[in-house]
């Protein structure tokens, strides 16, 4: 056995698919080490905080690299750092603050959203109010709001601003277009480009004395991290990463549980024959007839979404599926080899003659196969996913895509969002495809002349 | 020979009540696990007062009558309503009503799909879907099938040649399903060449001539048949020409060319006539996948088949529709299993003897 696993040397597709199975498991482990289980979860169900600073649906940093453009990376300035805050008094317990939030823009495209996020802590009860300006790289100040009554955590969006939009240069619909480009010039929103050099927005308020007033002006950019973003402004990384585990052990688990289970009753079933073997025979035809993926597919709709649960129902539906047929048929012919009569001379019991004799026997058959169900699981959880009933909480593969799809991400253009996860899905299947067949051909006698 | 034959029929009907009873278990099971064990009937009760009450207290004509008329009102109105859908009856004896339904294929009425045609039966929804689940996966199913046992015949006889090897390295790319291609033959045809509509199954609106509607079908399957194809042509070309091998190095076939036969008659009467029915029955075996796999490929492409009938139903909970679509699939199941069985008893004597020999031995 060991002999010949060593022939699989040979075989460049054994070597290219164990490399990338190598490969995927390294990813695993770090990304269950990097990201426990239950922090994957909190950062992929999102929320407020969570993922506030990233932008939505935005392609990977690496896009770059294709276009002679620069693209705009998201840019943060708050009071902590770069921000400029001017303190004065105005009398009557009242202090006169204001923020002065520069940024430097040097990207060829517009950005994608602008917001502008304030806190202040006062005592007093009645809201103060702030105006806010914006500052273009010509000294220009251009009114964003005025007057406007201010929460103790603000979020001023300022890209959904219909006023904004109305004091915008003649063709720009959009505000964090407009507010970038070029007054003097009226042209459609398509033909303009973004104006590089020194933006500043700059925040005025009176607040009492002893509060304190902080903003932070985020300008989100078109692209972000390794592998992007989604439209809730997840970053792609933690659900690629975290796909990878969930991939592998959905697949080997479901390949072992299902084919071993297999294997072992049908060995039993047809070393004692008779009743069991019948039983075994007729609960292998209701399975057969058992719709699978329509009854997955209610399982999960009716009952439980969950990965695990379907993964047992999955082992649950495929133990007395059509290998067992394949199975049964091999162990009815080593079941009349000669050695085991002699097993049965020396007086051999029952078990240990299925579990020393019969089953070893057929182990190398079932090597490969077993190797080639793998992705097939991995893709039926993929499968399940893109129908809309993966699991809730978890980051796979699959989620991703059927993200993708509700969202129109290839009508959009947004590539990356389907490319990304299917890739990862492809060279999982193909590298466990590579390996099942060069075993196929090392362990198939017949295989290995042609 | 009439022994024979008569053994044969004989493997076939015990086969075909076996089926039959296996059929009935799985369509019981699937009504079972549709209606959640009956559980899905308090949620179907709560829904049904629910619309009955907002029904009642919406009518103008109810305006001045006092809450405990209305009450009455409403309750009356439910229990008619509960009795029209048989849900005043336990749902033990209801599910054998669903099962008797489910297996004469009369199939019931839907609760809240209607066909195009403005039909409430399950039956005509079904056979409104059924023709385009038919043209695209008889077509694609045939295509690969025909290719792949041309394919595997030229590539057995140019066995070693670079085309060969590369069948060889590219048959572990079949492990990827026939959605999975789609959404690659989507984002390259459609989102990114726009030759190639993105899915749907004709035009919008309908061209108005009958060519012109064939063409655009053609049109819109192009897409969903090349994924399939993909899927499962080199791990099929692989299949059938390492099989086509094997059966080339028989004694017989050596023979065969030994007396000088051409290449043509040794192939069709000692290679493919003795290989046939193992080709057949895994062509069987793949239909059966594909039938499967119809659900995930009918919603990625949009296509109005048998799949996206299943799966519109299952999201809002139409259990006469879930069962009559899992009814049609196990009768498909059953009939090709039971194909199966009786290809095999056809060429493997062995078969039919050991099912009437079993308990002697």
């Amino acid at each position: 056995m060991l002999q010949r696993l060593k022939t699989l040397r040979r075989y460049p597709s054994a070597i290219i698919g164990i490399a990338v199975l190598a490969m995927l498991v390294i990813v695993s482990i770090y990304a269950v080490i990097a990201i426990p289980y239950g922090e994957a979860i909190r950062l992929w169900r999102g929320g407020p905080g969570v993922w506030d600073d990233n932008p939505r649906n935005a392609a990977p940093v690496w896009f770059d690299w294709f276009t002679s453009d620069a693209l705009p990376r998201t840019i943060i300035v708050s009071t902590a750092d770069a921000g400029v805050k001017r303190v004065e008094p105005i009398g009557g317990g009242k202090n006169r603050v204001e923020i002065t939030l520069p940024f430097t823009y040097n990207y060829d495209r517009f950005p994608n959203e602008l917001i502008l996020r304030s806190e202040a802590v006062s005592e007093s009860s009645t809201r103060t109010r702030f105006s806010v300006f914006w500052r273009t790289p010509a000294g220009e100040m251009v009114p964003l709001a005025t007057d406007r009554a201010m929460r103790a955590t603000d979020s001023y969006y300022i890209s959904q601003d219909l006023n904004v939009s109305s004091k915008l240069p003649a063709g720009a619909v959009r505000p964090e277009v407009g507010l970038f480009s070029d007054y003097a010039v009226s042209a459609p929103e398509k033909e303009r480009t973004p104006v590089k050099g020194e933006y500043a927005v700059v925040i005025q308020t009176e607040i009492p004395e002893g509060a304190d007033y902080n903003a932070r002006l985020v300008v989100y950019g078109t692209v972000h991290g390794v592998a992007g973003t989604d439209h809730r402004r997840r970053d792609l990384t933690v659900a690629l990463l975290w796909g990878a585990p969930l991939a592998l052990v959905f697949g080997l688990v479901a390949a072992v549980g299902s084919s071993l289970i297999t294997f072992v009753l049908s060995g039993i079933g047809t070393w004692y024959g008779g009743a069991l073997d019948a039983l075994f025979e007729r609960l292998t035809e209701i399975t057969m007839i058992i719709p699978f993926y329509p009854v997955l597919i209610m399982i999960g709709q009716f009952y439980n979404r969950s990965l695990w649960i379907m993964l047992g129902v999955t082992i649950a539906l495929s133990i007395f599926g059509a290998a067992m047929k394949t199975y049964r048929a091999m162990f009815l012919q080593a079941k009349e080899a000669p050695y085991i009569e002699a097993a049965r001379a020396y007086g051999a019991g029952n078990m240990r003659i299925v579990f020393r004799y019969l089953l070893p026997r057929i182990v190398p058959v079932l090597l490969p196969t077993f190797v080639t169900m793998v992705p097939s699981f991995v893709f039926l959880e993929a499968s399940i996913s893109v129908l809309g009933l993966g699991d809730p909480v978890l980051p796979t593969w699959g989620k991703i895509i059927n993200d993708a799809q509700t969202n129109d991400a290839l009508y959009k253009g947004m590539y990356y969002w389907v490319v990304e996860p299917a890739v990862l899905l492809m060279v999982t299947g193909f590298a466990f495809s590579m390996l099942g067949y060069a075993l196929d051909r090392v362990f198939n006698p017949k295989l290995r002349t042609v | 020979m009439r022994a024979n034959l008569l053994q044969l029929v004989r493997y076939s009907i015990v086969k075909a009540i076996m089926l039959g009873i296996a059929l009935v278990i799985a369509l019981y099971l699937t009504i079972l696990i549709v209606n959640m064990g009956g559980r899905l009937d308090e949620v179907r009760k709560a829904e049904i007062s629910f619309a009955v009450s907002q029904a009642v207290l919406a009518d103008p004509g109810n305006a001045g009558v006092p809450p405990s008329e209305l009450k009455k009102q409403i309750d009356a109105r439910t229990e008619i309503e509960f009795r029209r859908l048989g849900l005043d009856k336990p749902f033990l004896i209801r599910s054998f009503n669903y099962l008797t339904t489910a297996m004469s294929l009369s199939l019931g009425r839907a609760e809240q799909l209607v066909s195009d045609s403005g039909s409430r039966l399950v039956r005509l929804i079904i056979l409104e879907r059924l023709p385009a689940t038919l043209v695209l996966f008889g077509t694609a199913n045939l295509l690969i099938f025909f290719t792949t046992l041309w394919a595997g015949l030229a590539l057995s006889r140019h066995y070693g040649s670079w085309v060969d090897r590369l069948v060889v390295t590219l048959a572990p790319t079949s492990a990827a399903p026939g959605w999975f291609y789609g959404i690659f033959l989507i984002l390259i045809f459609a989102a990114a060449l726009g030759v190639l509509p993105w899915g749907g199954m004709v035009d919008a609106p309908p061209p108005t001539t009958t060519l012109g509607y064939a063409a655009s079908v053609l049109r819109h399957m192009i897409l969903p048949t090349l994924a399939m194809f993909l899927s499962a042509f080199f791990s099929s070309v692989y299949a059938r020409r390492t099989f086509f091998l094997i059966y080339a190095s028989e004694d017989y076939v050596d023979l065969a060319k030994a007396k000088g036969l051409p290449s043509r008659t040794i192939q069709n009467r000692y290679i493919l006539r003795p290989t046939l029915p193992t080709i057949i029955t895994s062509f069987l075996l793949m239909i059966i996948a594909m039938w499967m796999g119809a659900i995930i490929l009918e919603t990625v492409f949009n296509w109005p088949g048998l799949g996206r009938l299943y799966m519109q139903a299952v999201n809002i909970n139409d259990t006469p529709t879930i069962v009559g679509v899992m009814v049609i699939y196990g009768y498909l199941l059953a009939i090709s299993v039971f194909l199966l069985e009786f290809i095999y008893a056809i060429v493997d004597p062995r078969v039919r003897i050991g099912a009437g020999a079993k308990k002697g031995v």
